[in-house]
């Protein structure tokens, strides 16, 4: 944890309380309790089939949780109730933004509109509910201008400025996870959940949007939410990490308390449940002797 | 080098040896296999015996077909293919130098041809003969232009396919006909009141499909469409039933009425007394309302409304992600598209004097939905293409008398319209499988605005 993060992030954005999801006799989500600290990056980590994409459907409203609370504390203090908003209230008054581990892009719409989509529902209130826009009243040009400024900017932060009139669809996938987030971004969120943002990127790819997610969180002060299976990107950027397995967690700290937690060690080494206490008693020791 | 050259010197004497050989060949193999299914017939003679018919006649041409054929393939067909293959690949530079001014001011003339259009046959066919070439050429496609401009809304930029278009169309047509006749109120008065009715009857629609994505959208618009139809079949006390309704008011041009009464266009301005004022009054009529919706669609594409709709089709899960109310976003489709309807409806009404259910049958829907298919779904100048060529094409096989003389006096060109029509179809979207105009305009750019291509965009599932 960096030092300066750790002054402010003394308030807490997201709290997630007792959150179970079930589907049929799957407890897909198990009674699980975590908060997202204002500024943080949160990263949620976990074995394949841990439950994280359920969560942050949850999160963001694609699935009604089965049990538990989650609630979003804005900046101004305005608290929300996710599990009761529906999806697009989320997005829309919570201000949590969110992107897919299968990138959703609009491919037929340019990276340009792709943004201006974003930003609906502000040009929406502006152009008078379309109404008074149609026949020219009301401040929709400007505030349309401004949006395509506000496109432009996180183009830049993005790196796609020269893509602007280029389709969607055309991009490479790198420049799609970008456009993704800056996309997200666009809603002006207080906490953005990415869903696996490093997916399928190479190295340099992978480095660029470390870039990216740092330079958001310095910028607008957005708080991040990430599931995330490269270790590397987890461990450079993040300040906290909640580690899933099974619906439950696991462990729960900064990413070298979690490195270190035997039962995260087992959980992604895969051994069988009688030797949990053989394999955390070998790292208790090989730590009492490095110290 | 040295081959190039040989190889453009040779082909003269080469190719028809080579077409010869072939040719030949060809007929050989033709000969082996059509010698007994062709050549031979078994057939019974007066005695019940099995006899073997010999067809030498009909084996030769066979064999000649297929020599030949094969022959003129080799000589002509192919060089020919291969020649425009090369032309083609080398045009494609200038080809977007040369289509500039008429692609760009294309809108300009289109509108302008329009507007001359009524006076220029005037001019060149009579009052009387005008007649035909307003009414059957002009208004029927521009009605249909309208329409498909209007579904274009739902299906073209929402994605939401509407098999049950047609339902709002009667929707408007109706509302005219019925407030025209037991409140005797004016066409300008009824236009917008058709247009709300039908835009009502759209959210009607629209709240039960909301859950409904793709084939089972159809379906029931399908049967919605149906829905409409079947009550105005039977609710005789309101619409009369099959008898339909008929001495609809006429539009008025500012209180100016068509008839034959002092008062009337005709009288008024001195002119001998004809009904060609009245249609081509009509014909700027629905100008007008065609040209109001593709200014409307136009810009709707480019406020936020017209966007969601363009995105929902893209991802509807991506909309919702991004606080979008896809709710209100589909109905405010389906509104917008009836709307248009309805006002096609009341034209359709005031321009007939006369409704029944049977002018919106299914297949009125199919036609309009293939018109906006054919036109290259969210295309206006694509689809008014489209709806040339499919309605002004049926318009024009009932003008084609003089194939009677080839066929004999009982061939009726418009009995093969469907099949024409379907084949026309199919080689349309064999070529343009994403319509005439398959390419997307953008509706905001940073530095150039650059059509996008058909291949990125979606078709919408919902």
């Amino acid at each position: 944890m960096s030092p300066e993060t750790s002054s402010m992030n003394s308030d807490v954005i997201l709290k997630v309380e007792h959150l179970s999801m079930k589907f049929g006799g799957l407890m897909a989500i198990n009674d699980l309790s975590f908060d997202v600290r204002r500024g943080d990056i949160t990263a949620l980590i976990g074995p394949n089939g841990a439950g994280k994409t359920t969560v942050f459907n949850c999160i963001t409203g694609f699935y009604k949780p089965t049990m538990g609370m989650l609630t979003m504390t804005q900046k101004s203090g305005q608290q929300y109730l996710l599990e009761r908003l529906p999806d697009f209230e989320i997005t829309k008054t919570a201000k949590v933004a969110r992107t897919f581990q299968n990138i959703r892009l609009f491919s037929g719409l340019t990276v340009l509109e792709n943004l201006l989509v974003a930003q609906h529902n502000k040009l929406m209130k502006a152009s008078g509910y379309t109404v008074l826009g149609l026949v020219g009243i009301g401040p929709y040009k400007a505030e349309a201008q401004n949006a395509i400024e506000i496109a432009r900017h996180w183009l830049e932060m993005a790196d796609l400025v020269d893509r602007a009139d280029d389709p969607a669809g055309d991009l490479p996938y790198g420049a799609q996870r970008r456009l993704e987030i800056a996309r997200a971004m666009c809603t002006g969120p207080e906490l953005l959940c990415l869903d696996e943002p490093a997916a399928g990127l190479n190295p340099r790819e992978s480095a660029a949007l470390n870039a990216l997610l740092r330079n958001i969180r310095k910028e607008t002060g957005t708080s991040l939410l990430l599931i995330e299976h490269d270790m590397s990107v987890v461990m450079e950027i993040s300040d906290h990490v909640v580690v899933l397995e099974y619906g439950q967690k696991i462990s729960d700290g900064t990413p070298d308390e979690v490195k270190n937690d035997p039962k995260v060690i087992a959980a992604y080494l895969g051994v069988e449940d009688e030797e949990v206490e053989e394999v955390i008693s070998v790292v208790e020791g090989l730590q009492g002797g490095a110290n | 080098m040295a081959e190039t050259t040989i190889s453009t010197v040779k082909p003269e004497g080469n190719l028809v040896q080579r077409g010869l050989k072939e040719g030949l060949f060809a007929g050989a193999i033709s000969l082996g296999l059509f010698v007994l299914f062709v050549g031979l017939k078994t057939d019974q003679n007066m005695q019940n015996e099995l006899i073997l018919v010999p067809r030498w006649g009909l084996l030769a041409i066979f064999v000649i077909v297929a020599a030949v054929g094969r022959f003129l393939s080799i000589v002509f067909l192919q060089p020919w293919l291969a020649a425009r293959k090369a032309a083609k690949a080398e045009e494609v530079k200038a080809v977007t130098e040369e289509e500039g001014f008429f692609r760009k001011h294309f809108n300009k003339i289109a509108i302008a041809a329009l507007v001359l259009y009524p006076p220029i046959v005037l001019s060149l066919v009579g009052v009387q003969g005008s007649l035909k070439f307003v009414d059957n050429f002009g208004i029927q496609i521009l009605i249909y232009v309208m329409l498909a401009w209007g579904l274009n809304i739902v299906v073209g930029l929402a994605g939401l396919l509407d098999l049950g278009y047609v339902a709002f169309y009667a929707v408007g047509a109706y509302s005219y006909a019925l407030l025209s006749m037991h409140f005797g109120l004016s066409f300008w008065v009824l236009l917008p009141v058709a247009g709300i009715l039908a835009a009502l009857w759209g959210v009607i629609l629209g709240f039960p499909v909301l859950r409904l994505r793709g084939d089972y959208l159809a379906i029931v618009t399908l049967a919605f469409g149906e829905i409409i139809r079947l009550v105005l079949i039977n609710w005789t006390e309101v619409t009369k039933g099959t008898f339909g309704i008929s001495g609809i008011q006429k539009a008025t041009l500012f209180g100016i009425k068509f008839d034959a009464s002092p008062e009337g266009f005709a009288r008024m301005f001195g002119l001998p007394m004809s009904s060609a004022y009245y249609k081509i009054f009509l014909f700027y009529l629905i100008l007008a309302l065609c040209l109001l919706t593709a200014y409307v669609t136009i810009r709707l594409r480019r406020m936020p409304i017209g966007r969601a709709w363009e995105a929902l089709r893209e991802d509807e899960i991506a909309c919702r992600s991004l606080g979008i109310n896809t709710v209100t976003t589909k109905l405010t489709a389906f509104a917008t598209g009836a709307m248009f309807g309805g006002f096609a409806g009341s034209f359709f009404a005031a321009r007939q004097g006369f409704v029944s259910p049977e002018s919106f049958v299914f297949l009125e829907s199919a036609v309009i939905l293939a018109i906006v298919v054919l036109g290259g779904m969210g295309s206006l100048v694509g689809i008014a293409v489209a709806a040339v060529v499919m309605v002004g094409g049926t318009e024009l096989l009932r003008e084609m008398q003089f194939l009677k003389m080839i066929f004999g006096p009982d061939f009726t060109p418009e009995l093969y319209r469907m099949l024409i029509f379907g084949l026309a179809m199919v080689i349309v979207m064999i070529f343009k499988p994403r319509g005439f105009v398959g390419s997307r305009e953008p509706t905001a750019f940073l530095k150039e605005r650059r059509a996008i291509s058909g291949s990125f965009t979606k078709e919408g599932h919902g």
